[in-house]
């Protein structure tokens, strides 16, 4: 199919590709060290190079109310000074040895990485143990990154319609769960945050027993034991890191609508969120019969969504359905639906509609299914030539608070489901009064 | 801390590691050449083609046809309609990816081994024998439509297509490869089919391969895949002519935060010069935090999320070019900054330690990039496009490591133009106007 990149791209934070698949053949090790830090090592020697990530559980869902963007902020401000080391230079010394580093943010979760060749990871590892509980901030510091920070947002958000709705689209689902505030922050907070909200997070999240480490590449996994015992495992653990409570959505008993105009808006479009259920610790069976009933109704050319308003009509010029359960707590399962020339958003959405009304009645194509399962088993393959993506799953999984073994068994648990499962899944989702719809449209004309 | 710096040092005095690539040159019974790693430990191929020209190539008349051309490749093929074709790469859990730019339409395929030649049948239906079928034409022009129009809101899309009129004049390169909704709107089959033979001929085809795949199965199956193809197509446009006047250039767009772009002439990637330009420019602005436009417009003054700068040498012409982003009251200011280390390296060079830390992190970097199969397979067919020897890899570090800083301060010096910078500014920058005509 051809794709819209421009829209997809819109609409990134709704995509999630099919959660790809452990496999057999996967190289990996998992052990935990004294202190509560675990570890993960992904093993594939064929190329140099090596990568390390920490990931924190924590994310911007674990913010205190009041300091939205404390999270990406404190992520960003862990490239400033240790005690051991200059503001810069952790980056300065990566790239020293040829190496690139990073870090990112999100509801769940803040991870750090670096890409060097195979020999340098005894010093990546010096250092991100050194940040992990020994950064040192000026007032300079953040004043300059919280400048930083804004123009991100600027960038990301501010100058981009289609982020701005989803802001409003994603506040409109989470009533009283933190899923509702952006990772990036309010603008109106982000300009408050100070040394001392920094810190505060710092001090509560930032400790090995709250971390996990994921080494992958051309790497032996006693050599990364003693090199993580060496660095990591000195660091004590924080004995009152507190339990991932957050609060939780009520029960949704009214549908809920919203229209966000914005003249920068060249196409409008349509979305249609459900809150959803999520990937537990040993109960991931809806979240398979989800994933797959996302292929089946937006993932392409051969997709329901497709067929019906693409090319048995022509009402959209492009559909899509997402779903992710890599999440701690409740997620959501989405549509989006751009209306082709002359069609109405109305006639857009109530297409949709149809539409799902249709599949609930007609229910799964056999075929349909059997090629989407095969091409899950293939993937599995294809993994094996990749094995940061590879490392970012277990990551990500650990995170959430998944197993290794949840990982494991999430490729057998998709090759599982049936039919009467994904029905059953649709039919417990896609409840309209549980609802968003939102609408991006063009500023209206005025005179 | 004196620890790192004794483990610092330990790793400038050992080697970078090297990258291990075996690549052969495979001929084919009908002629067509490619490169090949062997990589068997997965039971896949990653195949890579290109052909050189891409949208380059489109008639004057005809905007966006190569492009939307290149989209319904998988829209329909032999005796498959769109859908059936996209069922048929599911079957067989193969996946083709078609794309177009301005110096080639690009075909990155793999398969498993287990489908190979399915694969191949089908991938030489889609390139051999696309349909064109109406109903495609009118689906995919409608999306192609939708992106034109939303690049024209897009401040980044509005800045270098702003960029791109200033900088080639009437050359191919100062157009969207995507058209204009005129032109777009107006595109016939038989337009399409004209720039299907325009491009897609056998004189102007690149080929990497990698993974579980001999020479000796490589050589028919490219012939059985690309064998039908036309030998030559539409000949090759000229270099363009680049002029970049000085000054700035503001669009209007009512947006928070103003989007730049900044270029001057560059440099060609066969220059003996290209890669002490390019140690200068990972100094200057390359993608690191440690950069000198990231040092001061991001770490000491905060003024923008990202500042870069990179050598846009391609087939047809070579700038320079840059970009940054800062709130409407914020970007004269940062453009300010960036003139001046623009003016400082021209004038001064770098500094040995400079010099020093871009050539390890440059010849460090390298053997990264090997991984993967469908990676190494773009590097393959992005050598063969550039005339490279086969045994290129294992020499290139060589001539990152033999520049000097005599050799940075005489190319600084004759390269960098910090009066000559051009500036497109889009969005409602304060203390900032056009001071040249387009």
């Amino acid at each position: 199919m051809f794709r819209l990149p421009k829209l997809t791209a819109l609409l990134a934070f709704l995509l999630a590709p099919v959660a790809a698949l452990a496999s057999d053949n996967e190289a990996v090790t998992y052990f935990k060290l004294d202190n509560g830090m675990e570890v993960v090592v992904v093993e594939d020697h064929r190329a140099p190079a090596v990568q390390q990530m920490v990931w924190y559980r924590a994310g911007s869902a674990d913010e205190p109310k009041g300091s939205s963007g404390v999270a990406h902020f404190l992520e960003h401000l862990l490239f400033k000074a240790t005690d051991k080391m200059e503001a810069g230079e952790f980056s300065a010394t990566v790239a020293l040895n040829g190496g690139r580093d990073n870090a990112f943010t999100s509801y769940d979760y803040t991870a750090y990485f670096q890409r060097v060749a195979a020999d340098r990871l005894e010093l990546m590892m010096e250092m991100e143990a050194d940040r992990m509980k020994n950064i040192r901030l000026t007032p300079e510091n953040i004043r300059t990154e919280r400048d930083v920070i804004l123009e991100e947002r600027n960038q990301r958000t501010d100058n981009s319609p289609g982020a701005l709705f989803n802001e409003q689209v994603n506040a409109a689902q989470y009533l009283n769960h933190r899923y509702g505030t952006p990772v990036i922050g309010w603008r109106h907070e982000m300009e408050e945050l100070d040394l001392d909200d920094a810190l505060s997070f710092y001090e509560t999240y930032y400790s090995p027993n709250n971390a996990i480490l994921v080494v992958s590449g051309d790497v032996d996994p006693e050599e990364v034991r003693t090199l993580a015992e060496k660095y990591y495992g000195v660091i004590p653990a924080n004995p009152d890191l507190p339990e991932r409570i957050r609060t939780q959505e009520p029960p949704q008993t009214a549908e809920r609508r919203l229209v966000f105009r914005d003249a920068r808006v060249a196409q409008p479009y349509v979305t249609r969120s459900y809150l959803a259920p999520e990937r537990d610790p040993g109960d991931q069976e809806k979240a398979a019969a989800l994933t797959i009933l996302s292929e089946i109704l937006g993932g392409g050319t051969t997709s329901y969504l497709a067929e019906k308003l693409q090319f048995d009509t022509q009402i959209a010029t492009y559909t899509g359905a997402f779903y992710n359960g890599g999440s701690l707590d409740d997620t959501t399962f989405d549509f989006a639906v751009v209306p082709a020339a002359g069609v109405t958003l109305q006639e857009a959405e109530d297409a949709l509609d149809a539409a799902l009304q249709s599949f609930l009645e007609t229910g799964v194509d056999a075929d349909q299914l059997a090629r989407i399962k095969l091409q899950i088993r293939a993937d599995q393959i294809y993994a094996r030539d990749d094995a940061e993506r590879v490392a970012n799953r277990y990551g990500r999984a650990l995170a959430i608070g998944l197993t290794v073994a949840d990982v494991q068994a999430w490729p057998g648990i998709l090759d599982a489901v049936t039919a009467d499962d994904i029905m059953q899944a649709a039919r417990d989702v896609f409840d309209r009064r549980t609802s968003v719809t939102g609408w991006l449209m063009k500023e209206e004309v005025t005179q | 801390m004196r620890l790192i710096y004794a483990l610092i040092l330990t790793c400038l005095a050992s080697l970078p590691a090297r990258a291990e690539v075996d690549i052969q040159e495979v001929t084919s019974p009908g002629g067509l050449t490619a490169w090949l790693v062997e990589e068997p430990s997965i039971p896949f191929v990653a195949l890579e083609i290109r052909f050189r020209g891409g949208a380059s190539l489109d008639d004057p008349e005809k905007r966006g046809a190569i492009n939307l051309m290149t989209a319904l490749l998988e829209e329909g093929a032999a005796d498959m309609d769109a859908r059936a074709f996209a069922q048929a790469q599911e079957e067989l859990a193969t996946s083709f990816g078609f794309d177009v730019d301005r110096d080639a339409v690009s075909i990155s395929a793999r398969f498993l081994t287990e489908n190979r030649d399915a694969s191949i049948d089908l991938l030489r239906d889609a390139l051999t024998q696309p349909r064109f079928d109406a109903e495609a034409i009118e689906r995919v022009r409608g999306q192609v439509l939708s992106i034109i129009q939303s690049d024209q809101k897009d401040p980044n899309d509005i800045a270098s297509e702003t960029f791109a009129r200033i900088a080639y004049g009437d050359h191919p390169y100062a157009y969207s490869i995507n058209g204009t909704i005129d032109s777009v709107t107006a595109l016939t089959r038989d337009d399409l089919i004209a720039a299907h033979k325009a491009v897609l001929a056998r004189d102007r085809i690149y080929i990497g391969a990698v993974g579980d795949i001999t020479p000796e199965e490589l050589g028919p199956l490219l012939d059985d895949l690309l064998g039908a193809l036309p030998e030559t197509g539409a000949p090759m446009p000229p270099q363009a002519n680049v002029t970049i006047p000085a000054g700035i250039t503001v669009v209007d767009f009512p947006t928070p935060q103003s989007v730049a772009l900044f270029g001057q002439p560059g440099i060609a990637q066969d220059d003996p010069d290209f890669f002490t330009a390019l140690v200068l420019n990972q100094v200057l602005g390359g993608g690191g935090f440690e950069s000198r436009l990231m040092d001061e417009v991001r770490e000491k003054r905060g003024l923008t999320y990202g500042v870069y700068s990179y050598l846009a040498s391609r087939d047809l012409a070579n700038v320079y070019m840059g970009s940054v982003s800062s709130s409407n009251d914020r970007i004269a200011e940062a453009i300010s900054v960036i003139r001046e280390e623009w003016e400082k390296a021209a004038a001064e060079g770098l500094s040995e330690k400079e010099l020093q830390d871009a050539t390890t992190y440059i010849t460090g970097a390298y053997p990264l990039r090997f991984d993967g199969n469908g990676p190494i397979a773009n590097i393959l067919v992005g050598m063969q496009m550039l005339g490279l020897p086969i045994d290129y890899i294992a020499t290139r570090n060589d001539k990152v490591e033999a520049v000097t800083l005599d050799d940075v301060k005489r190319v600084a010096d004759e390269l960098l133009d910090p009066e000559g910078l051009h500036f497109v500014v889009v969005g409602q920058p304060v203390g900032l106007e056009t001071t040249v005509g387009e």
